[in-house]
């Protein structure tokens, strides 16, 4: 029996596994999300990026969203999944998904899911460029 | 008192974690918790927000610290 919820912050993300996470039998249809590292960000190129985590609480406010998930759409299943450490351009650093009997839930879901632990789940972001290095999101 | 810093906290501070040791000078509520960071590092005043967790969860200015809580400063998050 697997959890109908998966919360995972791992080194590095194997996107191949999601669809047999998600998969299930009452389940009429699966959405993923897979946020990955883009090579340019206001004209400039980025070398990599890197990820830092509050661990404890990054899991807990996971956790949360998921469970709000869960119960708003009737989700079957759910798995929320970040990368932490050095990330180079292509690599994928988060994966959302979910599973339920009609597709409107799940992609209704998936956008819930990564917007919301995009404002919540304590998780930093590192630009590495090639003379600087900038947080996201830090400044106005 | 220990405080956790992460992303850019921990750079603006220089160090992973902040101490208060002398007693009249431990922060009794996140309210006054913040003051005293942004006093002694203006950088924190230029954030886009910044928000304090206790026993990992957000936590409002008005809630009281205790020596024995756990208590993180959390700068604008940035994940996915």
């Amino acid at each position: 029996m697997v959890d109908k919820k998966v919360i995972e912050i791992v080194d590095r993300i194997d996107t191949s596994q999601v669809f047999s996470e998600l998969s299930d039998a009452q389940s009429g249809g699966i959405c993923v999300f897979v946020g990955t590292v883009r090579e340019f960000t206001q004209g400039e190129e980025v070398v990599s990026l890197e990820f830092e985590t509050y661990k404890k609480m990054a899991i807990k406010e996971m956790d949360k969203i998921a469970s709000d998930a869960v119960e708003k759409w009737s989700l079957n299943k759910v798995i929320i999944r970040h990368a932490i450490g050095l990330k180079k351009v292509e690599e994928p650093v988060v994966v959302v998904g979910a599973s339920s009997a009609h597709r409107d839930a799940c992609f209704e879901a998936c956008r819930y899911l990564i917007d919301t632990l995009k404002e919540t789940v304590p998780i930093w972001k590192k630009e590495m460029f090639e003379n600087k290095t900038v947080w996201v999101s830090a400044h106005p | 008192m220990e405080v956790l810093l992460f992303g850019i906290a921990k750079d603006i501070v220089g160090e992973s974690q902040l101490q208060f040791t002398e007693s009249d000078k431990v922060p009794s509520s996140v309210s006054e918790l913040k003051r005293m960071i942004s006093e002694t590092y203006p950088e924190f005043g230029k954030l886009t927000s910044l928000a304090v967790a206790v026993n990992s969860e957000y936590a409002e200015d008005n809630v009281p610290l205790d020596r024995n809580d756990e208590i993180a400063i959390i700068p604008p998050v940035s994940g996915g």
